[in-house]
């Protein structure tokens, strides 16, 4: 019995934050700025105005956000989970000179906060020109350490006997990886979907400081931007917050199981 | 004809023993040499330079010298108190709850596992505008109206630094409990029933069992979480960004990574921002390491 109340109560703690900000996004923006976050729900006060802003009235701009977050998490997903995929892979299955020294390199990498390079990646984004760009948000960050060494450790578990039969039958090497390989990887590339995307949805410190224009920004670094003491678009920023986790909410809801799963395999054996 | 050589040719090159392996690993060593090897040397030598509009300067320790300031001392407070609460709260809380979670006796898993698990879908800037306005001075506000069932007087959150560290500390309680219930589940669900009947048998209480079985079992996991909550916690700054932007009032909830940022890209200090990031590195690796050595990481259990 204390067992379920102690539950009940952390589902609470849980919960209520996205009911109240629920609730909050349908109150005029100053009544916010004014209050906070209150436990006063007044009907007469409440109204669906911020959603017709954050659609309508805003020029779009919500929705430009939207679309760029979409866009980089599609492109960062696929991309990213592609080249650790090879990297992993070839780790995994093949001896050649310097390996050990690569699987070194990514544990080291696994080890440094990348926060200390963001004025070095800066200065280097600003000499390739993707700056205020997809390519800007992406680029660096697309080859992922945790990736590749959670895709090294499953690929290390595939039969190495395949590799040879696939040979012998004149496979090449990257057909061996495609034809064969793949689909015995797609437990681990369900996972790594799922996390990747979480990461490049959230993304924050790196693209703060990549995008400059306002219609470039990703639904954070937008939703960032309402914050400021010059703008008045307070009226947004909880129907803006609300918009941007709903679709996750439901994505996740219908795939609990890939998600919960996609932080177990990887996870523990580091 | 031609064609046909040509595929021949690049036919064996994909295929030769000898050049494949590097074909699959050329990601990453062009993503390291590009974006972490290059960036890694560059900020040493920043760290070693004053750089101004156009023109650099080698200034020796000067930049590691100016570290002694308030400012510096304060951040790395905040961060280490930071990294300490989350410690304390995030490892035995949500290991408490997932063996709850674990227990045949509980019902409804599914609901709360999930519903424990929701808030980390949530991009901190979301939750940061949540807890921000959450924590309003205003007596009405939710916090405060919460602290005031208690008899608690209302309390101005985020200008003083204890409640202002609370309220970080709330909110990165609330974003990733979930995810650490996950890691310990996952973990438990490694312990094989056998050993909890072998010891009920022998008389164990759940205590005894929780220390005696769940614990040890658990330490590869409990290493884990801790590792990566070091990393967090160091490396803390977007929380603190949507509660304060860059203007900290008396650098309350100013961390480590807020001070490069606010150094780097507001004051345009790139070489002392780049000594403040090398001291970040130092800190976490050696933390790591030492955490690492004790808890006997470095045996490596089989892969």
């Amino acid at each position: 019995m204390v067992y379920l109340f102690v539950l009940i109560l952390m589902a609470l703690f849980a919960l209520l934050p996205f009911f109240f900000m629920l609730v909050s996004s349908f109150k005029p923006g100053a009544e916010i700025i004014k209050n906070g976050i209150n436990t006063k729900i007044e009907l007469d006060v409440m109204s669906f105005r911020n959603y017709f802003i954050l659609f309508k009235e805003s020029n779009g701009i919500y929705l430009d956000w939207y679309k760029n977050s979409v866009i980089i998490t599609g492109l960062h997903t696929v991309i990213s989970v592609f080249l650790c995929a090879l990297v992993g892979y070839g780790l995994a299955m093949y001896e050649f000179k310097g390996k050990n020294l690569i699987f070194v390199l990514v544990l080291v990498l696994l080890m440094v906060p990348i926060e200390i390079l963001i004025l070095p990646l800066y200065k280097l984004s600003v000499l390739l020109h993707i700056i205020d760009t997809y390519a800007g948000v992406i680029l660096p960050f697309v080859v992922s350490p945790v990736a590749i060494f959670f895709f090294r450790q499953f690929a290390i578990g595939l039969p190495r006997e395949l590799l040879d039969a696939g040979r012998i039958d004149g496979c090449s090497e990257f057909g061996i990886f495609f034809r064969i390989m793949m689909p015995l990887m797609k437990p681990a590339f369900g996972a790594m979907v799922i996390l990747q995307a979480m990461f490049s949805w959230n993304a924050f410190v790196w693209p703060l400081i990549v995008l400059r224009t306002n219609t470039n920004f990703t639904l954070p670094i937008g939703l960032a931007s309402l914050i400021t003491p010059y703008g008045n678009s307070y009226d947004m920023l909880f129907s803006g917050a609300v918009a941007s986790v709903v679709p996750i909410i439901i994505i996740f809801l219908f795939n609990q199981k890939s998600f919960i799963s996609g932080l177990t395999v990887g996870g523990v054996k580091g | 004809m031609k064609a046909r050589r040509k595929w021949s040719l690049t036919n064996t090159f994909l295929n030769s023993p000898k050049f494949v392996p590097y074909l699959f690993v050329s990601p990453f060593i062009i993503a390291f040499l590009l974006f972490y090897l290059y960036p890694m040397i560059s900020t040493i030598i920043m760290s070693f330079q004053e750089i101004g509009f156009g023109e650099v300067s080698y200034v020796g320790l000067a930049n590691y010298e100016k570290l002694l300031n308030k400012h510096y001392l304060s951040a790395l407070m905040t961060s280490t108190s930071y990294t300490f609460w989350t410690i304390l709260i995030l490892i035995p809380l949500p290991l408490v709850l997932a063996v709850l979670l674990n227990s045949k006796h509980t019902r409804f898993k599914n609901f709360f596992r999930s519903s424990l698990f929701m808030p980390a879908l949530t991009s901190v800037i979301v939750a940061g505008m949540f807890f921000r306005y959450s924590f309003g001075e205003n007596p009405q506000t939710l916090m405060n109206s919460l602290v005031g069932l208690f008899g608690i007087e209302p309390i101005v959150w985020l200008q003083n630094s204890t409640p202002a560290m609370i309220g970080l500390v709330i909110l990165c309680t609330w974003r990733w409990l979930g995810v650490n219930i996950i890691y310990f589940l996952s973990g438990l669900q490694g312990i094989p029933d056998e050993i909890y009947e072998a010891a009920a048998i022998d008389g164990a209480n759940r205590w005894d069992k929780f220390r005696h079985i769940t614990i040890p079992n658990l330490k590869p996991v409990i290493i884990y979480v801790l590792t990566i909550s070091v990393f967090g916690g160091y490396k803390m700054f977007a929380e603190s960004y949507a509660y304060w932007q860059t203007a900290t009032p008396g650098d309350i909830g100013m961390t480590i990574v807020s001070y490069i940022y606010q150094v780097g890209f507001n004051n345009f200090e790139m070489g002392y921002a780049s000594a403040i990031g090398i001291t970040l590195l130092l800190i976490v690796l050696i933390i790591n390491l030492i955490q690492l050595k004790f808890f006997g990481l470095f045996k490596k259990e089989g892969e």
